[in-house]
């Protein structure tokens, strides 16, 4: 399989905390990556270093074969990467047709935005998408009224929406009803058909293991760990999360 | 009537409904109070002359607020782009070109300044605006050392003139229809153009907005910026009207105009605003002064009066909003 995104050598640091050290990582045309790790462990530092969000203190990106300096969100959305963050990026007292294009609004050459356009294109998404039946959610409902799961829905048919080659998924199960998620789980196994990738961050190695083709295991900034799906059975990935919580090491070869 | 009440269009604009509802209360109690006074011409055309000086930085300053900061140096901004303005007017003999090109520029400038310290140094607005209040109307002071600049020379007469402030048909000042208008244009940034929909985002959530792809310093940067620009545009409309530059120029705007954005209805915590309940906001304080003595009471009550006004519409926007959640 080819190469889509490469990270070397990346360092994040927020001050004097060292969040990410020396991460390196491949994720392939058409593969789920599964990383997984404790609370703080940089999971979702290292996302937003590939969305464009935090730049690297130091290290390189690779994109299709390419090197690129990731400087801005827009320019990592327009190389073909989309996001749902774990904080889902919404903002509340904004109605939806704004949220889902904020950022990339569909404007005329003065910067004027087509309202028009965009409630048809929001009501589009939240139909076919986002599959809202309520009729009491509208393009024209602010985030603030919306439960956990419809807020997790706009945020996910907002990525889905837009064209791209790597979807990074951070959490999108968090506070899900168990159907919400199901529905979570078989759209990261449909990512393939699409020879489309994706990286997938979830607390449960129950659903990490169905959904993922590799897993990447994150400690305190490094790569404790990667493991391809046929050299590893779902209760030895358990049992090695188990290891590292306890005695802060793996052992590769047990 | 609960249909009413229950529309869409009701349920979206509360704010808007209770700022008219008490400007309306407010002139209707001119008009039986002082009857004389407010079924005739000149007050109306005394409020359009004076409320535009101060009502035109409110516009602007709702942008800032939106954003969930604060701009408190746009008075002395006034002060040194007023001062730019007459003295380039004077020694370039009248060149109306030279004298705006240089005076808007000064204005962006300073707001530029303000943008900065606030993005790329980390100073809060509130913080950052105190300072610059006192560096600008410092820098009036020394350079004028006291004194004033009379214009009526070089612009009194002049097509820039009229276009600034002579009336239109003999009844409307020139600064009302450029207030009225510019109000218009300015709605419509704020609700449909990419950047008040930014300032939007920004001021309801910055770390959302990052990560949505907004360039948070570049929309606070031009928030100042073009709150400057506005200031500068003030001043200028002062100069023609006043034709005379004084050093404290600009300094009693502060209150009044970030009264007018507040009793307008805009959140003091960002993300949410209405240009044109700020514009409301500048006819119920713009009124108030004239209006209060009109009706008989003393100039003691001015203020009195100011603090239910300011007061009570904050409180009934906060009851409001308490209800919406
Ligand atoms: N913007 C930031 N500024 C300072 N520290 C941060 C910032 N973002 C994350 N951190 C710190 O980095 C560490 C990793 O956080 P995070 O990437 O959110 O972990 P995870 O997603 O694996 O739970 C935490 O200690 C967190 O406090
Ligand atoms: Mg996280």
């Amino acid at each position: 399989m080819e190469d889509l995104l490469q990270l070397k050598n990346i360092y994040k640091d927020f001050g004097n905390v060292k969040v990410l050290k020396d991460v390196n990582i491949n994720i392939k045309k058409g593969e789920v990556v599964a990383l997984i790790g404790d609370n703080g462990a940089g999971k979702s530092t290292l996302i937003k270093v590939i969305t464009g969000v935090h730049k690297p203190s130091s290290g390189q990106v690779y994109f299709k074969g390419n090197e690129v300096v990731l400087k801005s969100v827009a320019q990592s959305r327009k190389m073909g990467i989309e996001a749902v963050y774990q904080e889902r990026a919404l903002c509340d007292q904004q109605e939806l047709w704004r949220n889902i294009f904020a950022g990339r609004e569909i404007t005329n050459t003065f910067g004027f935005i087509d309202i028009k356009k965009q409630r048809k294109e929001a009501e589009k998404i939240l139909r076919d998408y986002i599959g809202f039946t309520s009729k009491a959610i509208t393009v024209d409902s602010t985030i603030m009224g919306l439960s956990g799961g419809e807020k997790q829905g706009v945020a996910f048919g907002r990525s889905l929406y837009f064209d791209s080659d790597l979807i990074v998924l951070d959490e999108p199960t968090m506070g899900l009803s168990i159907q919400e998620t199901e529905k979570v789980l078989n759209f990261v196994k449909g990512l393939k058909k699409e020879n489309k990738s994706a990286i997938f961050i979830d607390h449960n190695i129950i659903h990490v293991y169905g959904a993922a083709d590799r897993f990447i295991i994150l400690d305190r900034g490094e790569v404790a760990g990667e493991f391809n799906k046929n050299e590893i059975s779902r209760d030895e990935l358990v049992k090695k999360m188990i290891q590292l919580h306890e005695s802060g090491k793996i052992k590769v070869n047990d | 009537m609960s249909a009413i009440l229950n529309s869409y269009f009701v349920k979206t604009h509360r704010l808007e409904i209770s700022i008219t509802i008490i400007a309306i209360i407010l002139f209707l109690i001119y008009l039986i109070g002082a009857p004389q006074v407010f079924t005739r011409f000149p007050i109306y055309r005394a409020f359009m002359q004076s409320m535009p000086f101060f009502g035109i930085i409110a516009i602007s300053v709702t942008f800032v607020i939106t954003l969930g900061e604060i701009d408190l140096s746009f008075p002395s901004i006034v002060g040194i782009t007023s001062l730019t303005f007459g003295s380039i007017l004077t020694v370039t003999d009248g060149n109306f070109f030279i004298a705006f090109a240089l005076a808007s520029m000064l204005g962006m400038f300073a707001g530029l300044i303000n943008g900065l310290l606030v993005t790329k140094i980390g100073i809060p607005s509130i913080v950052a605006t105190i300072g610059t209040l006192y560096f600008w109307r410092g820098l009036v002071n020394v350079v004028s050392q006291g004194k004033g600049v009379a214009i009526v020379d070089v612009a009194d007469g002049t097509w820039h003139h009229a276009l600034f402030v002579e009336k239109f048909l003999d009844k409307i000042p020139a600064q009302f229809i450029w207030f009225i208008v510019l109000t218009g244009l300015m709605q419509w940034v704020y609700r449909y153009h990419k950047f008040g929909n930014h300032i939007h985002f920004v001021g309801d959530n910055k770390a959302s907005s990052q990560m949505m792809g907004i360039n948070v310093d570049n929309v606070k940067i031009i928030a100042f910026v073009q709150l400057g620009f506005f200031s500068s545009l003030a001043g200028i409309f002062t100069m023609y009207e006043m034709l005379y530059f004084w050093p404290t120029q600009g300094s009693g705007l502060m209150l009044t105009t970030l009264a007018a954005v507040f009793v307008g209805g805009t959140s003091v915590f960002g993300g949410k605003g209405t240009i044109f309940g700020t514009f409301i906001g500048v006819l119920i304080i713009g009124s108030l002064e004239s209006g209060i003595i009109a009706l008989g009471l003393s100039g003691f009550y001015v203020q009195f009066i100011n603090g239910i006004m300011i007061t009570g519409a904050v409180t009934i926007y906060a009851l409001i909003q308490r209800k919406k959640t």
